[in-house]
């Protein structure tokens, strides 16, 4: 089987310095891993690269197989932008509109489905981030930052992605609803049969989420595997990073 | 990539079996589109069949996601078949749908006899709390004032240069080019007609009066009112969408001192200098549309200007630019500071403020021309 992402042989050079060199990464249909990596590690620019939101100076990424910029137009890049969702660190809600019309955006973007279809998918939705429907009326100014993350989240999922990819997932929740939104990720991955890349430094989170780890350092992927391989692997920031001195 | 089908079969008189097979996913759904009308209804229709016995067969469906599944739920009528084949793993999707379907529609309020009287109402009353709030502003300034008369030392010296240099000093090229071609313009037109009468000489009263009297400041205003005026509101705006506003009040620092204060202040001091030089630059180019034009030479133009302009007008056209310029500086922060977080109200406000200003800005010209009807126009 393809992998769902395979990252090969990625420089990066961002105002002078290589950011990524000779990076390799491959992902698999169903796993979800953690890529972890110090501050300033480029674990942000290989996500946006990931989505094609910055192009990399030298090597390519495919997702389902396909390069993301391999010619071919409009059409297939958007039909390949459909397969997955992406999850941003500050939720990214469109300010203007209510929770409602920001999960129904891409819906309706479609243009296939009616009026009724988009409303009975936008509650199915949020009952599947655990909101209620009473919040669908509600603005983003009006949330607080779990629900930002779940309305970022179910608006993610609005059209079906077989990857998700989050970025810093519980950055700025406190550890009781980090958990709880870990929960949640977990359970619709499990059951939507998403594969799921996340970046995080929160070692709780990845410890209950993910079945791999992959460890961005000296600008490229230093160790990829499962946590207990991961952390057999002997390198000063490993150690430092999952057996933090107290 | 099998796309979603269903077959029929009629199994007896009364019964049919339905088989479904393929992908009922989003994608899939999706790429059917909109020629597959046809097929959705027969679907529905066989759904709400309660004569003949439906059996559905779902055990074949090779993926099935939410969006599929909601549009068999739809077509079931929003509960499952009695006679339903399907894999446990597919099943528990339609125990979610159920889960979230059951709540009321969106509360549609009742349409009121009275719409018409309660939107006028609302604006009525959203225009008396923009007054209002218009003169709590106005009122903080004062008491900002009153504050800065007894300590001299918080007076914001640095934010009134920035904005100084920002909304004047920034402006000066585009205000010099604007006044230097309505100069042109201007005196080209009127010596067109002035020399059917044989009238040249009077081009210098006319640019004189027209331009430092009431051109200039206005023009000048409706610059800055486009320039520094939207500049203001957005800056405002957008540090109340990122509540950069909530942490200066929470180190005590007064909103109104130092972000109202000296836009304010700036703009009042710059508006007026900006209309000097505007106003220089209109007559430059209506001297050289004169010379060119009318043959009225540059000497002959500088002498006559001040004996038939009054130097009064001079003053009016100052005064005028002050007034203008506190106006649009007020109305710019009034504007900024309603702003709410988020992107539509922002542009809202933006657009009101400019517009608002330009609209003062003309009524307070008008005010002017009536007040001072007497006042430096020379009697024949």
């Amino acid at each position: 089987m393809t992998p769902v992402i395979a990252i090969n042989d990625l420089f990066t050079r961002l105002g002078g310095l290589w950011i990524h060199r000779h990076l390799n990464l491959e992902i698999a249909a169903g796993e979800m891993v953690a890529l972890v990596g110090g501050s300033g590690s480029g674990k942000t620019t290989l996500l946006r690269q990931m989505i094609g939101l910055l192009t990399p100076t030298q090597g390519t990424i495919r997702l389902f197989g396909e390069p993301l910029f391999g010619g071919g137009g409009v059409v297939r890049e958007r039909a390949l932008r459909q397969r997955f969702g992406v999850l941003f660190q500050q939720g990214a809600l469109f300010s203007a509109l209510n929770v409602f019309d920001n999960i129904a955006f891409p819906l309706r973007e479609l243009k296939c489905f009616d009026a009724a279809m988009i409303r009975d998918l936008v509650m199915l939705k949020l009952e599947m981030v655990e909101l209620l429907p009473q919040h669908a009326l509600l603005l983003p100014a009006e949330l607080s930052g779990g629900m930002v993350k779940r309305v970022a989240l179910a608006r993610a999922l609005a059209l079906e992605p077989e990857l998700l990819l989050l970025d810093e997932p519980t950055a700025g929740l406190d550890p009781d609803r980090s958990a709880g939104f870990v929960r949640l990720i977990r359970r619709l991955g499990d059951e939507l049969g998403l594969t799921v890349l996340l970046v995080t430094h929160d070692v709780t989170t990845l410890a209950a989420l993910t079945t791999k780890v992959a460890v961005l350092a000296e600008q490229h992927i230093l160790a990829h595997g499962t946590l207990d391989e991961v952390r057999q692997f002997d390198h000063p920031f490993i150690r430092k990073f999952f057996h933090p001195p107290s | 990539m099998l796309h979603a089908h269903y077959s029929e079969t009629q199994s007896a008189s009364d019964s049919i079996e339905l088989a479904l097979t393929g992908r009922w996913t989003l994608r899939a759904l999706a790429e059917k589109g909109e020629a597959d009308a046809a097929w959705q209804n027969r679907l529905r229709e066989l759904g709400r069949r309660h004569v003949v016995r439906v059996s559905w067969n779902c055990l074949d469906i090779e993926a099935l996601d939410s969006v599929g599944a909601l549009l068999l739920w739809r077509s079931w009528g929003r509960k499952l078949p009695e006679l339903l084949l399907m894999r446990p793993e597919h099943l528990h999707i339609f125990e979610r749908i159920a889960a979230a379907d059951g709540e009321p529609a969106a509360v549609v309020l009742p349409r009121s006899p009275f719409e018409g009287l309660i939107v006028l109402g609302a604006g009525v009353l959203a225009a008396m709390r923009q007054m209002r709030d218009f003169v709590v502003l106005l009122g903080q300034l004062a008491l900002d004032l009153l504050h800065l008369l007894r300590h001299p030392i918080d007076l914001p010296g640095r934010e009134i240069s920035a904005n100084i240099y920002k909304s004047g000093v920034r402006a000066m090229p585009v205000t010099a080019l604007v006044g230097l071609l309505i100069g042109i313009a201007l005196s080209y037109l009127s010596s067109l007609q002035l020399r059917q009468f044989g009238a040249d000489m009077f081009i210098v009263n006319l640019l004189g009066l027209s331009i430092i009297r009431e051109l200039g400041p206005v023009l000048v205003a409706v610059l800055v009112a486009g320039r520094s005026g939207s500049a203001m509101t957005a800056q405002l705006g957008v540090m109340r969408v990122t509540e950069e506003i909530d942490a200066l009040a929470t180190m005590g620092v007064s909103t109104s001192l130092r972000l109202v204060l000296p836009k304010v202040v700036a703009l009042a001091v710059v508006t007026p200098l900006l209309v000097l030089w505007a106003t220089a630059l209109a007559l430059l180019g209506g001297m050289l549309a004169a010379e060119l034009q009318l043959g009225i030479g540059y000497g002959y133009f500088l002498e006559t200007l001040p004996k038939v302009v009054p130097v009064v007008n001079l003053w009016i056209g100052l005064s005028k630019g002050f007034v203008f310029g506190l106006a649009i500086a007020l109305i710019a922060c009034h504007f900024g500071l309603r702003v709410k977080p988020n992107t539509d109200s922002l542009s809202a406000n933006t657009t009101a403020a400019v517009v608002t200003a330009i609209t003062v800005v003309i009524f307070i010209d008008a005010v002017f021309a009536v007040a001072l009807r007497g006042i430096g126009v020379p009697k024949l």
